[in-house]
């Protein structure tokens, strides 16, 4: 049965829906961060979920992979139920690209070989290929240049260049955007969003959890605004931004946008 | 001066260090492997292999090692029979190995657990969401950093474990330098302090520049984040 749906799902094109998160609850101990989540993004979708810190934004983003757990519901990725624990799941994060708020490159590997490590692990790519696909993506971050040096010695904005193109060398269906830009410093914000544009602009699919106003306007089909633990409002970047709905997103709006 | 000389020349000390050498080298390998696995254990996804392992570490850290070496020699070696040779030095040198190992693996481990807490988080997360296995994860990643950052623990541990090796006396392992000590002071009470000075002094004399090495490397090791 599971594979008939994948396989209607894969026919309907463009149309399939990449990631669906239904009914999904989590708590941690009394905390009851996520309440009845439900989410369906459609292949090339850019989503940018937006929220005021504590609304389990980040928390959503993180089950989609299941580096969170969840308590119940369902989590699909291209229609496949997420997997347990096990081969499964390794198989599947191998297809959803994460980058985090905090870069996390591999300290003790260059760049280089922070790009070309799943791919050969993972994905059993010989080595002289997985290496011109590195270069490849890390020209097309800008960081070609780097590739021999270490993590340590890249700025932050060069770094999470670097995370991108890690994430990107596995060639992943979905990507994840865990607050690229919040650990870096203001003048190195836009190199990274400039990749991220230029990756959505390119049909990536794309779930961003930013505080990024101006990305959130510029690339995003969708918005999704949440807090505490709910999705308030969903909608086109015009309709959120211009005419909100709900007087938490209202009163969100109003803080961020008066600066 | 003559009687200090005429010390080494009835004795044969620099042949009982080689032997504490040997008892080291080798429960530094065994040590090593076993408190590796240890600690891959405690970090392992299964929850019993955790539990297996901290239990472990638990019972061997807190339990006086002359315990463990008298254990090896009445317990496995004459009631539950375990032999490595028929020869009794060989036998009573590899049960000291054993002894010594078993109860210096829970050291290794607790300092490489140490090194572990050294690499953030996030690292582990970001190998995992890319589809590393266990496994790939702890070798490629969290090991290789853990092992550089628990360098200076991991020294200590080797100093401490040079300096138990005086407890294989304990194992009747009888030509190290602590049984040659007692020997020598049997026979030669007359220049007691000399004989303590030589095997104070041949011990920090070894372990002096392992103190040294471990610093230096732990500089040079030093993971950059």
């Amino acid at each position: 049965m599971t594979d008939n749906t994948t396989q209607t799902r894969a026919q309907d094109g463009d149309d399939r829906y990449l990631v669906e998160l239904e009914h999904v609850e989590k708590h941690f101990g009394n905390l009851h961060v996520l309440r009845d989540i439900n989410l369906k993004v459609k292949k090339g979708e850019v989503l940018v979920i937006v929220g005021p810190s504590g609304s389990g934004k980040s928390t959503m983003c993180r089950t989609i992979n299941r580096l969170e757990t969840i308590d119940s519901g369902v989590i699909r990725i291209d229609g496949q139920p997420l997997p347990e624990e096990g081969k499964g799941l390794a198989r599947l994060r191998a297809e959803v690209g994460m980058v985090f708020q905090s870069f996390n490159l591999f300290a003790n590997k260059t760049i280089l070989d922070n790009v070309t490590l799943a791919p050969i692990k993972v994905r059993h790519m010989d080595k002289t290929q997985a290496e011109r696909e590195a270069m490849d993506l890390l020209a097309r971050v800008g960081v070609d240049s780097q590739a021999n040096k270490m993590p340590s010695q890249l700025s932050g904005g060069q770094q999470q260049r670097v995370a991108i193109a890690r994430a990107l060398a596995m060639h992943p269906k979905v990507m994840l955007f865990d607050e690229p830009t919040s650990a870096l410093d203001p003048e190195m914000v836009n190199e990274v969003l400039d990749v991220m544009v230029s990756l959505a602009a390119d049909g990536m699919t794309m779930l961003c959890v930013t505080h990024e106003m101006g990305f959130a306007r510029k690339a995003a089909d969708k918005i999704i605004f949440m807090a505490d633990g709910q999705i308030l409002e969903r909608g086109t970047p015009d309709e959120f931004f211009e005419h909100p709905q709900t007087e938490r997103a209202k009163d969100f709006l109003s803080k961020i946008l008066t600066h | 001066m003559s009687d200090f000389l005429s010390l080494f020349q009835t004795y044969n000390v620099p042949a009982a260090f080689l032997v504490n050498l040997e008892l080291t080298f080798w429960s530094l390998i065994f040590s090593a492997i076993l408190g590796i696995i240890l600690v891959l254990m405690r970090i392992s996804p299964i929850s019993s292999l955790r539990h297996v392992a901290s239990w472990y570490v638990e019972l061997f850290k807190n339990m006086p090692l002359t315990i463990i070496m008298v254990f090896m020699v009445l317990g496995a070696f004459a009631q539950l029979k375990l032999k490595f040779s028929d020869n009794f030095d060989t036998n009573f040198f590899w049960l000291a190995v054993v002894g010594l190992s078993l109860y210096t693996a829970a050291f290794v481990c607790e300092a490489l657990r140490s090194g572990i807490n050294t690499v953030p988080l996030g690292q582990a997360e970001a190998a995992r969401a890319l589809g590393l296995n266990f496994m790939q994860s702890a070798t490629l990643i969290i090991m290789p950093q853990a092992i550089r950052g628990s360098v200076a623990p991991l020294g200590n541990t080797l100093i401490a474990l040079l300096k138990n090796t005086t407890v294989a006396a304990a194992a009747s392992v009888a030509t190290e330098t602590s049984s040659l000590m007692s020997e020598m002071i049997e026979f030669r009470p007359d220049v007691i302090i000399q004989i303590f000075l030589i095997f104070a002094f041949g011990y920090v004399i070894l372990i002096i520049p392992i103190g040294i090495l471990t610093t230096f490397l732990s500089n040079k090791l030093a993971v950059r984040r």
